[in-house]
């Protein structure tokens, strides 16, 4: 075999591999090693300045499991995902319905739908406790032109949770409807020609055919909803200006875990604590996706 | 949920016709979607109704950060509050731009290299782990693969301890790189444009390079890269409006001195006596650079959301 085959051979089996190398280097290094060292640090008492003060195996976890601050979050976290999310996985399947038809300037509306994206979270944060402002909002005059007394937005709890709801909805709602759009552009248009022949009405149809033709979309939708809503954190910080941000107002009202998380690493300089926080939350993250997928499954038991 | 690396979750149309690959199309040609059109049920002027509604609500909130922007600070906190813009932009941009709290012109330019360095990183590397992927055979390949699929399902935000400490370790806290380092690449990147390349890029042309004794990475810059255009554009996009619009890490990296846009307009909204007007004007020009990628662009971001199940 001459040289240049060798290095023609060698070019072939090695190529791909290095290849795909640099993605896994530094998801490794930069994604990984820290996912896995978080299970590490928090089997430590380890402090920010201090640094590791030693193995203390599962207590951290025992003090999480008696840790009223972390039930609380994560309550706030549930309450204001589920407050987010049911609306807007609703609002997102009617608005996909109404974006597949047959219309005019349809990149417009398209785009009109999905223009919040743009905004950083940031953003909406700071704009919309502005709306949400007690004494000068938007919110409040409106509800004012109806009759209704101001609400304490960021003060009290269901109110605090609805308006941060409506800041996640607001975000992705024409988001998740482009996707459900993509979704029922790609469902055969003879199962509905012969449902109608069978004498389906336009219910039917939509429950029959429409909703388990999506469901593998659906379960697309609301992972990711599932999981942007348990790590909640930009749009309740900046909810609550002012230099406790992190507690998520005066009563921690408002906190959720991933700020509870944040709070306990770098205010309170806990690392080994923090990470126990985040290791209960990745597991929350996966029971809440696996019983997710579980509730939509059944949807197809329906036909 | 389950993932196969045929048909991920992030492919509505693979999982839901059977077809496993989404067909990528040219803005310029006719679409699948253009043609289905014609057998939908026209819209209605209620449909139109809705819609506008739909978008004036959209709308609405970048509308009233405009309104807020441009006036003085006293309007801000009146009763009823001002529902059109006033004429004091110029003064509060410049207000923003010039403060002396935070330090707004750095972090813009820190904004745009931070998106810019992780955006061009992303579209390249993702090309070619996308192209081994989709091309060539090699040991292992379906589980690589699944392991790319697998790492859309970590969420990076609860290794921030970690990442912190080993920002510490390399001695980069506080620097522009420990705010671009975790994201220099994406799985979602990989996967995107391994799809990509499945259907848009024959096996014929390379072969034809290979039987001229081109090398794999000669084939790849020469004859693939520069036939990706269309999907490491929608990619770039995507990457860019992330990484511009991202908070909560450079949140916690960067220090003061050296924001990124975002955590700018924390910093600014969260003095103990909040300057409103100034906030808005700030926040106003941190989104301005997106609108504009938005309006320029929007057709690409729609179809890339509508491909691929895009998380910006």
């Amino acid at each position: 075999m001459t040289l240049r085959d060798r290095l023609a051979r060698l070019d072939i089996a090695g190529a791909p591999y290095l290849f795909i190398a640099p993605f896994f280097i530094l998801f490794g290094i930069f994604g990984l090693f820290p996912l896995g060292y978080t299970l590490w640090v928090s089997l430590h008492d380890w402090s920010l300045l201090a640094g590791d003060q030693g193995f203390v195996g599962l207590a951290n976890y025992s003090e999480l499991l008696g840790d009223d601050y972390f039930w609380n979050s994560l309550l706030n976290t549930f309450a204001i995902f589920l407050i987010a999310t049911i609306p807007q996985i609703l609002m997102a399947l009617g608005l996909a319905q109404v974006l597949n038809t047959s219309l005019r300037a349809i990149t417009f509306w398209r785009m009109g739908v999905v223009l919040p994206i743009v905004t950083s979270v940031a953003a909406v944060g700071i704009i919309f406790s502005m709306i949400f402002a007690r004494d000068f909002g938007l919110a409040n005059w409106l509800l004012s032109l109806v009759g209704v007394d101001p609400i304490a937005w960021n003060q009290e709890r269901l109110p605090s949770w609805i308006a941060i709801a409506t800041m996640v909805d607001w975000r992705w709602t024409g988001y998740n409807a482009l996707i459900l759009l993509a979704a029922l552009q790609a469902v055969p248009k003879e199962l509905y020609e012969s449902a109608r022949l069978d004498g389906a009405g336009a219910v039917r149809q939509w429950w029959s055919i429409t909703i388990p033709m999506l469901r593998p979309t659906l379960v697309f939708v609301v992972t990711v909803a599932t999981i942007g809503g348990i790590q909640l954190f930009t749009e309740p910080l900046l909810f609550n200006p002012g230099a406790n941000a992190i507690t998520g107002g005066e009563l921690r009202q408002f906190q959720t875990s991933t700020m509870y998380l944040v709070e306990e690493a770098f205010t309170g300089q806990r690392f080994g604590y923090a990470s126990t926080i985040a290791w209960a939350l990745f597991i929350v993250i996966v029971l809440v996706s696996l019983i997710n997928s579980v509730i939509v499954r059944r949807i197809r038991s329906v036909d | 949920m389950t993932i196969r690396p045929d048909a991920p979750p992030s492919d509505p149309a693979a999982t839901s016709t059977g077809r496993l690959i989404p067909i990528p199309h040219d803005p310029e040609l006719p679409t699948p979607v253009k043609r289905r059109r014609r057998s939908l049920r026209s819209a209605s002027p209620m449909t139109y109704l809705v819609l506008t509604f739909v978008v004036l609500i959209s709308a609405g909130p970048l509308y009233y950060m405009v309104v807020m922007a441009s006036r003085p600070n006293s309007d801000i906190t009146s009763v009823p509050p001002p529902l059109t813009p006033g004429g004091e932009l110029g003064t509060n941009a410049d207000r923003v731009l010039n403060s002396p709290d935070v330090a707004f012109v750095q972090a813009l330019i820190n904004s745009f290299l931070v998106s810019a360095v992780a955006t061009i990183t992303v579209v390249t590397l993702s090309s070619l782990a996308g192209f081994a992927f989709a091309k060539l055979r090699f040991k292992g390949r379906n589980i690589f693969l699944l392991a790319v699929i697998g790492t859309m399902m970590v969420p990076v935000q609860l290794a921030l301890v970690p990442l912190y400490m080993l920002m510490g370790w390399l001695g980069l806290a506080g620097s522009l790189w420990s705010a671009v380092l975790p994201f220099l690449v994406t799985g979602f990147g990989v996967f995107f444009m391994r799809q990509y390349i499945v259907t848009a890029i024959p096996d014929e042309l390379i072969e034809a390079a290979r039987v001229d004794g081109a090398s794999t990475l000669r084939i790849f810059w020469q004859v693939i890269f520069p036939a990706l255009r269309p999907a490491a554009a929608v990619l770039g996009l995507l990457t860019f409006m992330e990484r511009w619009n991202d908070f909560m890490w450079p949140y916690l990296t960067l220090s003061p001195e050296n924001p990124t846009v975002q955590v700018a307009l924390q910093r600014l909204s969260s003095g103990y006596y909040t300057d409103q007007a100034l906030v808005m004007a700030g926040t106003l020009l941190g989104t301005i650079p997106l609108v504009l990628v938005f309006v320029v662009f929007g057709r690409q971001i729609v179809s890339g959301i509508m491909e691929g199940g895009v998380k910006a």
